[in-house]
């Protein structure tokens, strides 16, 4: 089998003496979309952050490509190609597309000592990352994102992941206060950032969100993994709203194997 | 193509505007009132201490679109030039040591603000409010209350440099003037053009999300303190060579001026956003306002009630602009 991109094993979270996390495993493959459900307390944002360099975790280890990584910083997770997409935190809203997409990482026009942004070649850059992410109105890049809906937000966040080569993306309730034109565009998105040979993981509160756009279900529950081979063509939406709200082992079991079987021989 | 607005409404759209409507409307009123207003020698007057608390305003300007500010520039103006003399009357050391020595106490001291704000997540209110006290308190203990001696400075080369004065045409000019400018556009090129500038008004505009793409936030913050602390201190200087005084008590209540002129300018006080030009305009506003006032036979201590009006209009008018501007028009 061939390894994940990312794999995180046995991660243990605690905060004082609540356990956050109890030994999840966790994986994601090369160009896939795995949706991350669970309920309120679950997990899902523990693991996230640990995954992102947010939090530091208490016990466990986290792969990439095979290879034993450290996630102290959240720069560290964007130097091992690892970006969370928060809902509306990860933009700056005062300053242009551009300047947010190359927040960072701006190119310097020579002579370096002067320290100064090739605006330029920003924006011709930004112009053309919006067109890839499929934004159709005519937005200037200079367009400040305090100005720019939700969804077109989200956009600008996952094209910036994109264009920096970030191997996983992990969007964070991305769909959250979107109307439904705004959330196709965003699942739309997602999909355009597999194609072009990127991983997502999509945390959504919504369901039918998920079960568009991703590959497979992962459930947590009570700081564990508690499925993580749901195959969403394969399992209807009320079997994974039962796993996520819990019933006995037996039942989860009964509910998921159709789906284990298909899945395994993959 | 892209859709761009006209001329004329881009150029009312920018924060800078409605400062700048407001200072001509000021210039025109007091030179109606009293054409003597206009005049080179109050001109001179004007341009002689505008440009000392303007120095401290561009630099808290750089501060405040980061998204904190300095209470304690106003103690700096008075405690640097009376560390400098107090060092070259007791025979310390040179003039221009002691100046030295007055930057680099003052640089030490910004280090000092932006360690607390930064390291110890203390709001630079409270920590510069502090410093403010510390540093007043050591300008007085230091001199017992009383102004230094400064009648030595004739001939020495630092005051030449700093305040030599000359005449262009009927304009008594100071050479603190060209520092001011040199400053204003270091400053508008640091934050409009450079990659430091972008990653000030993302410190100020979304310290997370800065962070998150590896912006040294804190760096950029503590580094602005410096700088702050530095300019508060070069304009105390400034202003001691030039009025051959040096009093601990000095700079009192510039904190709060030099901060009026910067939100005046269309500055965020919330940080992210920032103009150097608008700075310049709302140094001008307030200090030719002061100036006016007098010229037209206001009595001066009306001067607050018309600064505390101007303040309060042109916030009204940046946030209907940013209202504006947020409905995407």
């Amino acid at each position: 089998m061939a390894e994940p991109l990312v794999r995180m094993e046995n991660i243990r979270k605690s905060y004082g003496r609540v356990q956050a996390l109890v030994d999840a495993n966790f994986h994601v493959n090369e160009r896939e979309i795995v949706g991350l459900l669970g309920d309120n307390g679950a997990g899902k944002s523990t693991l996230i952050k640990v995954l992102s360099g947010a939090v530091p975790l208490t016990s466990g280890d986290i792969f990439i490509r095979g290879k034993k990584v450290q996630l102290r910083s959240t720069s560290d997770a964007i130097a091992h190609g690892i970006e969370t997409i928060y809902q509306d935190s990860a933009l700056v809203t005062q300053l242009s597309i551009a300047r947010n997409l190359f927040l960072g990482r701006e190119p310097i026009k020579p002579p370096r000592f002067l320290n100064r942004m090739d605006q330029e070649a920003m924006n011709v850059v930004a112009r053309d990352l919006l067109k890839q992410v499929g934004i159709s109105k005519n937005i200037p890049p200079t367009t400040p994102i305090g100005s720019l809906s939700g969804g077109e937000r989200q956009a600008v966040a996952i094209a910036r992941a994109m264009h920096f080569d970030s191997d996983l993306i992990i969007l964070d309730e991305p769909t959250n206060n979107l109307g439904v034109a705004e959330t196709q565009g965003v699942l739309s998105f997602v999909r355009s950032a597999r194609d072009s040979g990127h991983s997502c993981i999509f945390i959504a509160h919504n369901i039918h969100h998920v079960f568009q756009v991703v590959d497979r279900i992962v459930v947590m529950r009570r700081g564990k993994v508690v499925a993580d081979d749901i195959d969403p063509k394969k399992t209807s939406v009320a079997e994974v709203e039962r796993v996520i709200t819990g019933m006995s082992d037996k039942e989860i079991h009964d509910a998921l194997v159709e789906g284990s079987k298909s899945q395994g021989s993959g | 193509m892209e859709n761009r607005p006209p001329i004329i409404q881009r150029l009312i759209a920018r924060p800078e505007f409605g400062p700048f409507v407001l200072l001509v409307i000021e210039l025109a009123v007091f030179w109606g009132i009293n054409p003597d207003f206009l005049s080179p020698q109050n001109i001179s007057n004007i341009l002689a201490f505008t440009v000392e608390l303007g120095l401290i305003a561009l630099a808290m300007t750089l501060l405040m679109t980061s998204g904190e500010f300095d209470l304690s520039v106003g103690s700096l103006f008075g405690f640097s030039p009376v560390l400098m003399w107090t060092l070259f009357n007791g025979g310390v050391t040179s003039l221009e040591a002691g100046f030295v020595i007055a930057l680099l106490v003052a640089a030490f001291i910004g280090l000092v603000n932006g360690w607390f704000v930064t390291q110890l997540k203390i709001p630079s209110f409270l920590v510069t409010l502090g410093m403010l006290l510390v540093v007043r308190g050591t300008a007085l203990f230091v001199t017992s209350g009383f102004p230094q001696r400064t009648w030595s400075a004739e001939g020495s080369w630092l005051a030449e440099a700093l305040v030599g004065d000359f005449f262009i045409g009927p304009f008594r000019i100071y050479m603190s003037l060209f520092w001011f400018i040199a400053a204003a556009i270091a400053l508008g090129y640091v934050l409009t053009q450079s990659r430091t500038g972008n990653w000030i008004q993302a410190a100020g505009g979304n310290p997370n999300a800065a962070r998150a793409r590896g912006v040294n936030v804190s760096g950029v913050k503590i580094g602005l303190f410096i700088l702050s602390s530095i300019m508060a201190s070069l304009a105390g200087v400034i202003s001691s060579l030039r009025t051959l005084a040096a009093n601990p008590n000095s700079g009192t209540g510039y904190e709060l001026e030099v901060i009026a002129m910067v939100v005046i300018g269309g500055t965020a006080l919330t940080g992210g956003r920032g103009t150097i030009v608008g700075t310049v305009l709302g140094i001008l506003i307030l200090r030719v306002m002061r100036n006016g006032i007098v010229l037209i036979g206001v009595p001066g201590l009306a001067y607050n009630i018309f600064i505390g009006a101007i303040i309060l209009g042109m916030m009204a008018l940046h946030s209907w602009l940013e209202r504006r501007h947020q409905a995407g028009t």
